[in-house]
């Protein structure tokens, strides 16, 4: 402990200090109590919404509302993938405040596979790589504004990529 | 050990661009080993970006990101020579953390 080194009175008033701000923290937590805990929830790591099987579900697992289709949410997906466990897929969009893009393979064991989180000045474009089991949609979904727009496009998958 | 994590982050002026690829396996939990035992999951679950304290881009991945994962973007701002810190945790609780200087 290097606090000893500091002399007796002004140790002291640090713990006071602290032991005040402590009481302050504790106090002002109680009323606003449910607010940061409620935050906290929507930056958490939605495992629910990875565990649905379905696309539809999953997309009301992570964002509560469904989604409707808009040409302004831009799917860049090989037409034919010939490795199922590596399809390069990127998706933009040209809406205003983006918030969040996720990307869902509807015909995956669990449809959702990756959701990104887009903060203010962050652009609203995400390029990833995913594992497809079979030819099916690959949807991706973008919150902007706080509503949900979607875009579809098929993918072939030649070899699947969840072993098999 | 070296870093599971490589960044190539180039600023452009007005926007900085970010490649990152990451050491990972990725397991599914589907696939089943040479003896036929299916292969615990295994996956990256969050991958955070931050820039001058403030985080400006957050993945949440699930078991459908392939093996050893790309993933591109690109934020306003970012000044050539600064940092960006990117870490990742996956579901067993492992993680890691980098720092790439803007270029």
């Amino acid at each position: 402990m290097t606090i000893v080194h500091t002399g007796l009175p002004a140790t002291r008033r640090l713990i006071l200090q602290g032991a005040v701000s402590v009481a302050l923290v504790g106090l002002g937590n109680v009323p606003f109590g449910l607010a940061p805990a409620l935050a906290a929830a929507n930056d958490k790591y939605p495992e629910d919404a990875f565990k649905q099987k379905s696309d539809a579900d999953a997309i009301k697992s992570l964002y509560g509302k469904t989604a409707e289709p808009s040409d302004k949410v831009k799917l860049d997906a090989p037409e034919i993938a010939e490795n199922g466990a590596v399809v390069p897929i990127s998706v933009s969009s040209s809406l205003p405040d983006v918030t969040s893009i996720s990307i869902l393979v509807a015909d995956n064991p669990n449809a959702l596979a990756a959701s990104y989180k887009i903060p203010a000045g962050t652009l609203p474009s995400v390029g990833n790589r995913l594992k497809m089991a079979k030819t099916t949609n690959v949807i991706a979904i973008v919150e902007a504004g706080g509503k949900l727009y979607s875009a579809t496009k098929e993918v072939k998958v030649t070899v699947g990529g969840c072993g098999g | 050990m070296a870093s599971t994590i490589r960044v190539r982050a180039t600023s452009s002026g007005e926007t900085t661009e970010v490649q990152a690829l990451i050491q990972h396996p990725m397991d599914s939990g589907f696939v089943k080993d040479a003896k036929g035992d299916l292969i615990p999951p295994h996956f990256i679950q969050e991958l955070t970006f931050e820039y001058d304290g403030k985080a400006v881009f957050v993945a949440d991945w699930g078991p459908a990101v392939s093996k050893d994962p790309y993933v591109k973007f690109a934020f306003k701002g970012g000044k050539k020579g600064d940092d960006l810190k990117i870490s990742w945790v996956d579901n067993k609780g492992q993680s890691d953390t980098t720092t790439a200087k803007i270029q």
